[in-house]
């Protein structure tokens, strides 16, 4: 029985509440400062709600579908209920987890497999909160609920497989996904744009004021997140170890210039350096060093956000505006798109040595062959999240519906949805 | 006597209660309101997308004075509140029949 790491189980419990943390209060926070004082109990209960129905989901089935040893384009139902979970205990003791148990390259790892599938849990809770950001102030809260169920199953839980299981097909491909690029935020971010071109702008877009009511909750949620981030992708080295540090300190400098980038944009562009821009730019960095936190250097992480708070701002200020989809609270235009860039840049920029192992003494290495994969990785993600979500909320739609009516709508969802309102 | 009532920019307010009490006026009453005159409201960007506020936040004072000091009270009000931008709002002068002050009984101009 290979025994389990006190120090990186230490630092995989501490990323796993800090995930938590990044869904309730961070994101519920960040977005309930953005929608109108009708909405802010709505809006916050959205990402709370989902934070317990993902969870029973991964408990009943997700976990099984994403991580057990299955085939490569789906995990088996072997771990369903998370049966065999205390096969593990010998004496009070667990044993370490390995990734790919049966499989042709499976993983040992240092740490309980409770740890490891409750932050993969935290994950499967923050990315179908990431996408109630785009269909904010006008969704069903019966539908969400619906829609958190099958979208956890179909399009979360396969895509995980495909990129982090050993036996997963697109691993296969060489591409790399550190912290859930393509995971979560391309994966909920592109969900985030099918959804809010469905279900239609909200009543009044671009005619009546929909400005946020309170973007001190905004500010206070985006610096949660920007700390529960460290979680996410320091964790995401699965040890207490130097790729950890390293994954922290690219996602600190990301974060930065990414906030410093959009501000700058955003001064020259509007004439003024706003507090919604600057925290939008900040999380575009987190996004975009996402899947390149353990991949890049700091000079790689500093490009990463200067360019994902660019490419991000451009998105939300300008091309959204153009296009004229309503995407509330810009979950496509940070997380999809930052999450491409990031995906992308980590192709360009990825350093060996970080990722080397004696199975693979070059790592990842940033060049042609590995933006290739990036990109064909970007693609299928993309392909697959548009037709399944696409489905989801038609086959939603059609049955109990996905919108609240019009004068729902007008009254706000805390009152119609919740029979509450903030006093 | 006539009653004042200035609709202003809500940061011009402390301006214009000090210009007013140089002048020995003994009290005023404040309202935060809504409205819009030739401005019709104002954009607000965020994210880049721009809102229209219709109803923009003024601060409505209410003053009583005697007609003697109208034209003083008048400039007074004018030149702490102008800012010289769109939106400095209005005065409004009204004849004011009675006033009575509550706990001595007092009325007319003897009640300012």
């Amino acid at each position: 029985m290979q025994a389990v790491s006190a120090g990186d189980t230490a630092w995989m419990l501490t990323s796993t509440a800090l995930v938590i943390m990044m869904t309730i209060p961070g994101l519920a926070l960040f977005y309930a400062g953005m929608v109108r004082r009708k909405n802010v109990l709505s809006t916050m209960v959205q990402s709370f709600g989902i934070c317990c129905i993902a969870s029973l989901i991964w408990m009943i089935c997700g976990y099984s579908l994403a991580f057990s040893t299955g085939t490569s384009w789906i995990g088996g139902t072997t771990r369903f209920f998370l049966n065999g979970l205390a096969d593990h205990f010998h004496n009070g003791l667990d044993s370490a987890f390995v990734l790919g148990e049966g499989s042709a390259e499976p993983v040992t790892m240092t740490i309980p497999e409770s740890v490891f599938l409750t932050f993969q849990m935290s994950f499967s809770i923050i990315a179908p909160a990431i996408i109630t950001g785009a269909f904010a102030e006008r969704i069903k809260f019966s539908a969400l609920c619906l829609f958190t169920v099958l979208w956890g199953i179909l399009v979360y839980a396969p895509v995980a497989h495909w990129v982090w299981s050993p036996d997963g097909w697109i691993a296969g491909l060489g591409a790399v996904d550190f912290a859930g690029g393509t995971v979560v935020h391309i994966n909920a971010g592109i969900a985030g744009l099918v959804c809010a071109i469905m279900i239609g702008k909200r009543t009044g877009f671009k005619r009546k004021d929909l400005s946020p009511h309170n973007l001190a909750y905004a500010i206070i949620g985006a610096a949660l997140l920007w700390v529960g981030w460290f979680g996410f992708n320091a964790g995401s080295a699965f040890g207490a170890n130097g790729r950890a540090g390293l994954a922290m300190l690219t996602t600190q400098i990301a974060a930065a210039s990414g906030g410093v980038s959009w501000m700058l944009l955003e001064w020259w562009y509007n004439k003024k350096p706003t507090a919604l821009g600057i925290i939008s730019g900040a999380v575009s960095g987190l996004v975009g060093i996402t899947p390149a936190a353990g991949f890049v250097l700091p000079s790689g992480a500093l490009w990463i956000g200067l360019i994902s708070g660019a490419v991000c701002f451009g998105s939300v200020s300008i091309a959204k505006r153009k296009l004229g989809y309503d995407d509330s609270l810009d979950a496509f235009g940070i997380h999809g798109v930052g999450g491409i860039v990031g995906a992308v840049l980590t192709g360009v920029l990825a350093y060996g040595p970080l990722s080397a192992t004696k199975a693979n003494p070059e790592g990842t290495i940033g060049g042609l062959k590995q933006l290739i994969s990036q990109v064909e990785t970007v693609g299928v993600v993309i392909i697959w999240c548009v037709v399944m979500t696409a489905v989801i909320v038609f086959c939603i739609d059609r049955t109990i519906g996905m919108r609240v009516t019009r004068d729902e709508e007008l009254e706000g969802l805390d009152m119609t949805q919740h029979g509450e309102r903030l006093n | 006597m006539k009653l004042i009532t200035a609709i202003i920019k809500p940061f011009k307010l402390d301006d214009v209660r000090e210009a007013l009490t140089q002048l020995g006026i003994q009290g005023l009453t404040i309202s935060e309101v809504r409205g819009f005159g030739r401005q019709k409201g104002q954009t607000e960007i965020y994210r880049g997308a721009e809102y229209y506020v219709s109803l923009v936040a003024k601060v409505k004072i209410e003053v009583a004075i005697s007609d003697s000091l109208v034209p003083e009270v008048l400039e007074a009000i004018t030149n702490a509140a102008r800012t010289g931008r769109i939106g400095d709002g209005k005065i409004m002068v009204t004849p004011l029949e009675h006033i009575i002050r509550i706990r001595t009984g007092e009325s007319g101009e003897g009640a300012l």
